[in-house]
């Protein structure tokens, strides 16, 4: 797609270097839409910008540079934090992956930026020789290192785009609190559904395998068995799910230990309490004590497993406490897991 | 709110404090408030555990006293790189330029 091409590319700007695209800064629908569809899992890895420069507002020589990655999320939540503001923003191209990952990964890096800063002729577009780089993108650059390469000193901004406007208003100075990575509720909250398609598309496949095994092994006619158990394997299946992937993220700070794996652990056997009294209640007479104990293995352990994914959108583990905790934890879900299945198959087969 | 911290005594941080210049590119980039700066001439190492291996001091250091394993801490990503599987969504531990979450 042509730079001047999308639709969030209001005008054009006359500049020394040429016209730069102006970007709007309020979102419309069409972006709002795209927000929703990307937190809902669609699309993600795809939701992108053309990297290069941008104007919001209306940008002199004087005003400041703002940088960031392709991720169009990203670009969008930029974008919105200048309503008002004149400022430049240069995109660099991190194949649709926001800032911080990006930095992670080394595409927001000190290489991609002083090439981004010399493609788009900045030395020639603006008097002073500064960047504002948003601080998550720092694990990707060498301030230092872009200095002596580009000219240009690197400022780090703020951790949230939305602080900008007080970050810039104070002469490019951040309050402590802005320069922390916090990890509050709504933050927690808007990666459920992610986690959920994920976990859905793992699972899906094994409550179809579930229920076809119990239409086998079942004391009455295939059908029939499916029709008995299969609720119930959905069912279970669902309360491991929804424990790892709903219930660990909203009660991240309240649930015991440390260890993702602990806590998503401990939210399944929540989980699969409240499935038994259901499953000893309703079940006329097949309250089998076997499945019972199958889906007190079963539940825990498929929370635990997708607790410990939700490191991966958390913003404070480390890599080296990722890899103790799944040596620990992994081998016990694997036997958990194991272990309810062979006692719910065994179970199936009691009349 | 409580701060959230991670496993105890994993993180692989080192700060050579001889080293330390005092410049504090460290306090501004680490995004979990990890430093502090001792006497207004060294940087120390006050919350270890709130480390998360991130990068962003090494990188920012002017004078290389600061060294971390840096990487992800993704359980996904570390099985990603298990099953030698790069161009999945998230990655892999060393996944070619172009994959990340």
């Amino acid at each position: 797609m042509a730079i001047a091409g999308q639709a969030f590319v209001v005008g054009e700007l006359e500049t020394p270097i040429g016209r730069v695209p102006q970007v709007a800064a309020v979102l419309a629908w069409r972006d709002r839409w795209g927000t929703l569809l990307v937190r809902l899992g669609f699309g993600r890895m795809r939701y992108t910008v053309e990297p290069g420069l941008y104007g919001v507002g209306a940008p002199q020589k004087d005003s400041p540079v703002l940088v960031t990655a392709n991720y169009k999320l990203s670009f969008d939540h930029l974008r919105a934090a200048l309503a008002g503001l004149d400022a430049w923003v240069l995109v660099l191209d991190t194949n649709g992956i926001n800032v911080w990952c990006a930095a992670g990964k080394g595409t927001f890096g000190t290489a991609a930026l002083c090439a981004q800063a010399a493609a788009s002729r900045l030395g020639q577009l603006v008097r002073h020789r500064r960047l504002v780089v948003p601080q998550l993108g720092a694990p990707g650059i060498a301030a230092h290192s872009v200095k002596g390469q580009s000219g240009f000193a690197v400022v780090y901004g703020p951790v949230l785009a939305r602080h900008l406007p007080e970050f810039l208003a104070q002469g490019m100075q951040a309050a402590p609190a802005m320069r922390r990575k916090t990890f509050p509720l709504v933050e927690r909250a808007v990666l459920i559904p992610v986690e959920l398609v994920i976990a859905a598309k793992w699972v899906l496949p094994l409550a179809v395998v579930l229920a076809g095994t119990s239409g086998l092994f079942g004391p009455a006619s295939f059908w029939e068995n499916v029709r008995e158990q299969g609720g119930w394997i959905v069912a279970g299946l669902a309360s491991g799910i929804l424990a790892g992937t709903v219930l660990t993220p909203l009660l991240l700070p309240v649930l015991p230990g440390r260890a993702f794996s602990l806590k998503g652990g401990v939210a399944g056997l929540l989980a699969a309490l409240l499935f038994l009294a259901a499953f000893f209640s309703r079940s006329e007479g097949a309250g089998n004590p076997l499945a019972g104990l199958a889906w007190l293995l079963l539940i825990p352990a498929i929370a635990s497993f997708f607790g410990m994914e939700f490191t991966g959108a958390s913003t404070y583990t480390s890599l080296s406490g990722v890899k103790k905790e799944m040596r620990i934890a992994v081998p016990l879900q694997a036997a958990a897991a194991l272990g309810g299945l062979f006692l719910l198959v065994w179970a199936g087969r009691v009349p | 709110m409580k701060r959230l911290l991670y496993l105890k005594g994993v993180a692989t941080l080192r700060l050579e404090q001889e080293a330390c210049i005092g410049c504090g590119m460290c306090l501004t980039v680490c995004p979990q408030e990890v430093f502090a700066m001792a006497h207004g001439k060294k940087v120390r190492v006050s919350e270890p555990d709130a480390c998360m291996e991130c990068g962003a001091c090494m990188m920012n250091c002017p004078v290389g006293a600061i060294w971390v394993q840096s990487g992800v801490g993704c359980a996904q990503a570390v099985f990603n790189t298990m099953l030698g599987r790069s161009g999945e969504a998230c990655g892999s531990l060393e996944g070619k330029p172009g994959s990340g979450c």
